[in-house]
């Protein structure tokens, strides 16, 4: 288990890899799985997990640890290879995803150890974590609270309701992380039913707002750890890309759901042995 | 000057009350957030989270009293059910209070994905349920609450009677490890009789009268109904089995069984659609417990709902001494 010992920047890069490879063998595998904001989100994931929380299961029952809610449920396939790598249960578990009676299903659930919240309805996310990091402010457990949120999510008035109590409730604990991948399941989001100017939205709902490349893993680290003003909560506003890491799902719309044919895995896999390779390569 | 507001008991309904002793308490409501506040004295994980429902929720002495056990979080029920859940899966034990119109209805997928599904052991408190707000017409009634959570898994469904029950439902959601919707009115309530039973218990029924020629079975604040209809009916040497219902889930399906059965004859009561309430609920465990006997539901059509006050609304469908003692002697023929 590696939870405890922190990766240099560069083992941390080489997990991105790691972690982008086996999302997209478990989605081949299970033959179905949100592909695109997967890949999306697992540079964020990494440094969350890897850097930031205070989440282990030796600390599972430990009420002060900190907590994740992964509002874009539908990404767990990426959740799922980092929990896996923390330790919480072992890798071939997922390989039962979506599989009669199996706890791994499309959207996160309790049953699966390490998960917090059964996600999947989008809306949800934030005003679940207003409450834990309220209960974390009222005890002062220095408990800090994150949830990642789909930039298409964001059109549920939900997440507008947390997102105005938050700054009221003083919540410098909490930090809401858009995966900022723009693209929907219907096309562009900005085409859809446009959020822009997402950081002015959050600033002028109280946030401490913070634009990042939502792949650079150190400008990602920094953002979650840089502590904020007194009192106010953090949006970090990820800049992504669907389908990160594999060239030519890479802002495709269809990656959405898509599931790679065997020739496209094939392409894939290579793709992640060359970058595998030019990590070992490289200093 | 207003007109005074319309009573919910006839001269005649007073007078059987009179009889039968039975004085008249305050609303559900206050014993809910005396019961509360007291419970949150004792235990700081015991919380109230409001929606500018404070006042409504009889919950500002709670805010004054314990401030740091209270989330106001302003009108956003979406919000108050999602605090609740992240409440509550962090160890506190909040009771999220609003109007149950708004909580059943803008609120229920919060409530059936983060509470329910999600399996944290937070309350969900309908207040003015039913058509308690009557003349602000249908925005603000909740006649579909009941039959919306009895068909979400994992939520205890509890609507107290009298305030002896209500701070009993209070306190035995608090206990409960799992989820618990508690439903109340803002009329006052009659003390009812303690009943022959043990006293309240989740899923279990009271039995407030005996009687073997017919059996009323109702919840909430129609109990007080079926329970002076009993004593009307009394005097006409129709003896009535009347059990009150608390807990529409998990139902007392032997005492319903067991209704049917020795009674003959069944009649539903509640301040609900007639459609997936308490009524069909009974229904369907008589008919699959092989229970074939005369059986009606009283509660509120599928109409477009009268308007009028709560007492109004009451007489208009029924919901009386005068009409449940109606409907089972109209059942016995």
């Amino acid at each position: 288990m590696t939870s405890m010992t922190r990766l240099t920047d560069r083992e941390l890069a080489r997990k991105s890899i790691e972690y982008r490879r086996d999302a997209l063998r478990v989605i081949m595998h299970a033959g179905a799985g949100h592909t695109g904001g997967s890949l999306s989100c697992l540079d964020i994931l990494n440094v969350l997990y890897n850097r930031v929380l205070r989440i282990s299961p030796a600390n599972w029952h430990d009420l002060t640890r900190d907590r994740y809610v992964q509002s874009k449920g539908h990404s767990v396939e990426a959740l799922y290879v980092v929990l896996a790598d923390k330790g919480f249960f072992p890798r071939e578990a997922i390989d039962t995803l979506c599989q009669y009676r199996s706890p791994f299903i499309g959207h996160p659930t309790r049953k699966v150890p390490g998960i917090e919240m059964n996600t999947g309805g989008l809306g949800h996310g934030l005003p679940i974590c207003v409450g834990m990091a309220i209960a974390a402010q009222r005890d002062a457990t220095g408990t800090r609270v994150f949830t990642l949120l789909g930039d298409g999510e964001l059109a549920e008035g939900s997440n507008w309701e947390g997102a105005m109590a938050a700054p009221h409730q003083r919540l410098d604990n909490l930090t809401a992380i858009v995966d900022h991948n723009r693209l929907q399941i219907t096309g562009p989001t900005r085409e859809v039913c446009s959020n822009e100017p997402l950081d002015a939205k959050f600033a002028a709902f109280g946030w401490c707002v913070r634009q990042v490349d939502g792949h650079d893993l150190v400008a990602l680290e920094r953002a979650f750890t840089e502590p904020g003003p007194e009192g106010v909560p953090v949006c970090v506003i990820a800049d992504t890309i669907k389908g990160r890491g594999v060239s030519f799902m890479e802002g495709v719309l269809k990656w959405h759901h898509g599931v790679p044919s065997p020739e496209e895995f094939a392409r894939a896999e290579a793709e992640f042995e060359r970058r595998l390779a030019a990590w070992e390569a490289s200093p | 000057m207003s007109a005074p507001a319309p009573s919910m008991y006839s001269p005649a309904a007073r007078s059987v009350a009179q009889r039968l002793g039975l004085t008249m308490g305050r609303a559900n409501l206050e014993a809910f957030a005396d019961t509360l506040l007291e419970l949150a004295r004792d235990d700081r994980r015991v919380m109230a989270v409001t929606s500018d429902s404070r006042g409504s929720g009889k919950l500002g002495p709670f805010g004054q009293a314990l401030p740091d056990q209270l989330v106001e979080v302003g009108i956003a029920e979406q919000n108050l059910v999602g605090i609740a859940a992240g409440l509550a899966a962090c160890g506190k034990k909040p009771f999220a209070t609003s109007p149950a119109c708004f909580l059943a209805a803008r609120a229920l997928e919060q409530v059936k994905n983060d509470i329910c599904y999600s399996d944290v052991p937070a309350v969900v408190v309908g207040i003015s349920a039913g058509v308690s707000y009557g003349a602000l017409g249908s925005t603000h009634h909740s006649l579909h609450d009941i039959a919306a959570l009895r068909a979400i898994h994992n939520i205890a469904i509890v609507a107290p009677a009298d305030n002896a029950e209500t701070r009993d439902a209070v306190r035995a959601a608090a206990a409960s490890a799992r989820p618990v919707y508690l439903r109340f009115g803002k009329a006052a309530m009659y003390d009812l009789p303690a009943g022959d039973g043990p006293p309240f218990t989740l899923g279990r029924s009271r039995r407030l009268r005996e009687g073997r020629d017919a059996a009323l079975i109702s919840t909430g604040e129609t109990v007080i109904h079926a329970v002076l209809a009993a004593a009307l009916l009394a005097g006409e040497g129709i003896a009535c089995r009347v059990l009150s219902m608390p807990t529409i889930r998990p139902l007392d399906e032997e005492a319903v069984r067991a209704a049917g059965r020795e009674c003959g004859l069944v009649l539903t009561v509640e301040e609900h659609s007639i459609h997936g309430g308490l009524g069909e609920a009974c229904a369907a465990v008589l008919m699959q417990g092989g229970v074939a006997v005369p059986f009606a539901i009283v509660g509120l059509p599928d109409v477009d709902t009268v308007t009028g006050s709560q007492a109004d609304i009451f007489r208009h469908y029924g919901i009386t001494m005068e009409g449940l003692a109606d409907r089972v002697r109209s059942m016995r023929r």
